[in-house]
């Protein structure tokens, strides 16, 4: 393209090749609003995070709500549940990882470290898709008195956690805090 | 397309493997870098390229925003509001969507007057000039389409009124509209089928510029002295010189688009659109987009009735005709001078023409009523007065001033008598 | 070119004195009767958001808002903007939350399939303060008092030939605003001698569709009482609300003109660049 002889880069060259770059810069600014109007809008990320009232919710009773196209299991478990629970030994899990948000990736599952908090060990937050393949789990079901899925038959325990089956993690428990005793904020 | 001849020469291996398989390498170098271009061409002439680019910006621009707009009669404003607030740069692709309808008809017009001017449409580039007119047409039912699309007040009056035009035609105008609605008025079926051919049109347009391309690629362009091309001298070569001219001038349309983008972004539209539509509730006045309203203007002269044709009729007949017309100028024009510029008679009254079609506009958003009627009906025999008697007559009777007898006489000539040594110096730019 | 201008020019002056004349024609009308509106036209004021620097004083929008719950939302909705905008007007998260919180808005059914009320969150709209548009209408004298989301943007007054022309180079956008404070401050005036206004409506020379409409005067002297010292004056109010309007019309204002100058200055550094390295290339050529 150049209309010289010489090989040296000359002052003519420059200006082409910063016209160029220029052209190029303006074409990637132009390029951004297209990628970025397909991240999650301002409305999506406003119900990203959600409180839920858990009074009316007895022991033995549970709740589903949505949280980001999800459902999350909310139980209130029985004395009874906690403490088959607590029985049970690391070594007879098949996911020895508390899979849980809210503590260190490699927490350990015990039955304390799945449930919403410290203090109040009867409660079970968890987001209700089974790490299969993606079914609904059953609740109160299977061999181990908590979760089925009837899609592959994946059976989960009175935590949450994996027993029997093709589910190879246990249910996973989303970032939550309670903002008071009646009340969890999930995300 | 450039004809027959290739200068190009596939170099490394792999191009010379593409060029013995699918040779559009090639192609495209004869078509965009060797392809000769006269040497005189001033920046009317960057509107083509212009105009391919707006094609492409509103086709992004639509493809993001179909990702986010519901097509349903419940849900088509609020959708949009959620682009306008929530969406990320949604504002932005949105206006830049609405705005760059406007900036394509802005850009279209200058191309077509640029083609009345310099005679673009005479032989041998008849089918080069239908190809546009099939265009325009094209563009003018997906920018309406595009319209009714935000449901808005505007939106819904100007789908009833403009498909109402047809049930001006006796027998089969009702059955006619009621396919194009999908009903007996405007409502969700009409609403789908827009956003379904508002989608769709856009690449009928692409295919057809494809062909308007391919046709100019076989004439070759016209230039301001109207005179073909006749030897090497006259012409450059396409990249780069102009590529580079065209990247000017396209950056400078650029930043006329982006200053009513970021400053003015709901100029050209009408605050009616921002009331969502009612189909109990008709707005004060009724305008379409302003690209519309010369047409919109001669429709609402037509106010008397031409013996069997009532004026209704009458009105959507010359409307039609405004742009059928279009169609056979080519035939009209019988003057055997190409471009206005040796043509006194038909460059004045090329400007009234202009004139005319502007004040038409102006006139297409004023209320029909009283003087303004006699002023659009004034305004609707010029603009078919100036292809149906002057084209002809002006051929006849006009004596042109005397040819340069090659492009490059005519740029020497100009230059020299612009008081630049002759062939050493570049022009000066102010020229065009 | 010189010739292409001269042109044009000479175009545009002869359809200059073609229009005035029949804008003329248009103006002429009884001032008894009028059949355009508004009867007069609002006055341009200065609005902080106008020009190609403008941004939103979050002050004057907070009081914009108090004007709004404390007044306008008995009639009007805004249903198109949610609460959690609010933080653009200064507000902290739990600011917006308490804010929201005073609204209540229709929850989900519940398990005995009824349909109760429960407290707004940030993520939801101002609620309607009717049920449906017939109850609206019902409760106004049948006429619907219009949604607020876009009122700014979808009321401006035609501005006629020339100044529509002027308006591209002063980038006046604010039509909306100023139609706003001009209806809220055009209240009480005496209608011309002979005009008769209909039963049940207000005189309002600035109204946009009629010579009178439903809305009684909705905002006095003192009406509101605000916390930041600004005049309780019906003045200062029609400003106040005009401002948080056009915000609600068009939250991304303030964004939209920063991109554009830094949009603008590329483009014209870019056009500098690509007209000398046109200039270079065509140095060769004569044409």
């Amino acid at each position: 393209m150049s209309a010289h002889d010489t090989t040296e880069p000359t002052r003519r060259d420059f200006l082409y090749i910063a016209t160029g770059m220029a052209g190029v810069v303006g074409a990637g600014a132009f390029a951004w609003p297209f990628i970025d109007q397909m991240r999650p809008d301002a409305s999506t990320l406003a119900v990203s995070s959600i409180e839920v009232d858990v009074s009316a919710v007895q022991p033995g009773m549970s709740l589903t709500v949505k949280w980001r196209g999800k459902p999350i299991f909310i139980r209130n478990r029985t004395p009874k549940e906690v403490e088959e629970a607590k029985a049970v030994e690391l070594s007879q899990l098949k996911d020895p990882i508390a899979r849980n948000a809210n503590l260190p990736t490699d927490a350990q599952a015990t039955d304390a470290d799945r449930t919403a908090s410290k203090d109040k060990e009867n409660w079970l937050v968890m987001v209700g898709v089974c790490t299969h393949l993606g079914c609904i789990p059953l609740g109160q079901q299977g061999d181990f008195g908590g979760w089925f899925c009837p899609c592959h038959g994946s059976h989960y325990d009175t935590a949450g956690r994996v027993r029997k089956g093709p589910a190879p993690e246990n249910l996973p428990i989303p970032p939550l805090s309670f903002i008071s005793d009646t009340v969890i904020k999930i995300g | 397309m450039s004809g027959g001849h290739s200068s190009y020469t596939p170099n490394t291996g792999i191009e010379k493997w593409i060029d013995a398989r699918l040779p559009l390498p090639r192609l495209m170098y004869d078509s965009f870098v060797a392809y000769p271009v006269p040497r005189n061409l001033n920046y009317a002439y960057a509107f083509g390229g212009i105009l391919a680019l707006m094609l492409v910006s509103q086709i992004l621009t639509g493809v993001v925003l179909a990702m986010h707009y519901a097509a349903d009669t419940g849900l088509a404003f609020t959708s949009v509001e959620k682009i306008m607030r929530d969406v990320n740069s949604g504002w932005l692709l949105r206006y830049l969507h609405s705005n760059g309808a406007s900036m394509f008809f802005l850009a279209v017009y200058v191309h077509i007057f640029r083609g009345l001017y310099y005679g673009s449409y005479k032989a041998p580039r008849e089918l080069l000039w239908i190809l546009g007119v099939i265009i325009l047409l094209l563009m003018m039912a997906t920018a309406f389409m595009g319209y009714v699309l935000p449901w808005g007040q505007m939106s819904f009056w100007g789908a009833t009124v403009i498909t109402g035009f047809f049930t001006a035609f006796p027998i089969i105008g009702d059955p006619i509209q009621q396919l194009l609605l999908g009903g007996f008025a405007v409502d969700n079926p009409t609403l789908n089928r827009f956003f379904s051919l508002h989608y769709l049109l856009p690449f009928m347009i692409a295919g057809v510029v494809v062909l308007h391309v391919w046709a100019l690629h076989v004439t070759g362009q016209t230039n301001p002295t109207g005179i073909e091309v006749k030897s090497k001298t006259d012409t450059v070569a396409f990249t780069p010189y102009a590529t580079v001219k065209d990247a000017f001038g396209l950056v400078l349309f650029f930043i006329l688009f982006a200053y009513f983008v970021f400053y003015l972004p709901n100029y050209m539209g009408h605050p009616d659109n921002y009331i969502q539509a009612d189909s109990l509730k008709t707005p004060a006045h009724i305008v379409p987009e302003w690209y519309f309203l010369p047409f919109y203007a001669m429709l609402r002269a037509i106010t008397f009735n031409i013996g069997p044709i009532n004026s209704k009729l009458g009105g959507v007949l010359i409307m039609f005709g405004s742009i059928a017309i279009l169609f056979i100028v080519p035939w009209l024009d019988t003057s055997k001078v190409r471009s206005a510029v040796y043509r006194p008679w038909y460059k004045l009254f090329f400007w009234v023409f202009v004139a005319n079609a502007i004040m038409l506009g102006w006139l297409g958003s004023r209320p029909a009523e009283g003087l303004y009627t006699l002023f659009s009906q004034v305004g609707t025999a010029y603009y078919f007065g100036f292809f149906v008697v002057l084209m002809p007559l002006l051929g006849l009777i006009e004596t042109p001033r005397r040819l340069p007898n090659s492009i490059t006489e005519a740029v020497l000539a100009k230059n020299k008598s612009g008081g630049q040594p002759a062939g050493i110096a570049a022009a000066p730019e102010t020229k065009g | 070119m010189k010739k292409i201008l001269l042109g044009l020019a000479a175009a545009g002056l002869g359809t200059m004195l073609a229009f005035s004349g029949a804008y003329a024609a248009e103006e002429a009308h009884n001032a008894a009767e009028p059949t355009h509106f508004p009867i007069k036209k609002p006055a341009e004021l200065d609005w902080t958001f106008a020009g190609p620097f403008g941004h939103y004083d979050k002050q004057q929008l907070q009081r914009g808002l108090k004007i709004y719950k404390e007044v306008c939302s008995a009639c009007h909705s805004m249903n198109l903007v949610p609460f959690r905008s609010l933080e653009e007007l200064g507000y902290t998260e739990a600011q917006v939350k308490a804010f929201a919180a005073e609204y209540e808005v229709p929850d989900a059914p519940n398990a005995d399939g009824e349909i109760v009320n429960r407290k707004a969150i940030p993520a939801d709209h101002f609620p309607s303060p009717y049920p449906n548009a017939q109850a609206a209408a019902a409760a106004n004298g049948g006429a619907v008092p219009p949604d607020f989301s876009l009122i700014a943007k979808a009321r401006a007054v035609e501005r006629g030939f020339p100044l529509f022309l002027a308006d591209i180079f002063t980038q006046y956008q604010e039509g909306g605003p100023d139609y706003i404070h001009a209806l809220l401050t055009g209240f009480g005036e005496t209608p011309p001698e002979g005009m008769q206004i209909p039963e049940g409506t207000h005189y309002n020379p600035y109204f946009i569709a009629a010579k009178s409409l439903a809305m009684a005067q909705p905002l006095q002297d003192g009406q509101v009482t605000y916390d930041d010292g600004s005049p309780q004056t019906l003045a200062q109010y029609s400003q106040d609300i005009s401002a948080f309007l056009m915000w609600a019309a068009e939250p991304h204002l303030e964004e939209r003109k920063k991109t554009g100058f830094r949009v603008m200055i590329f483009l014209v550094l870019f056009a500098g660049l690509v007209y000398v390295a046109k200039r270079r290339i065509w140095a060769d050529v004569e044409h």
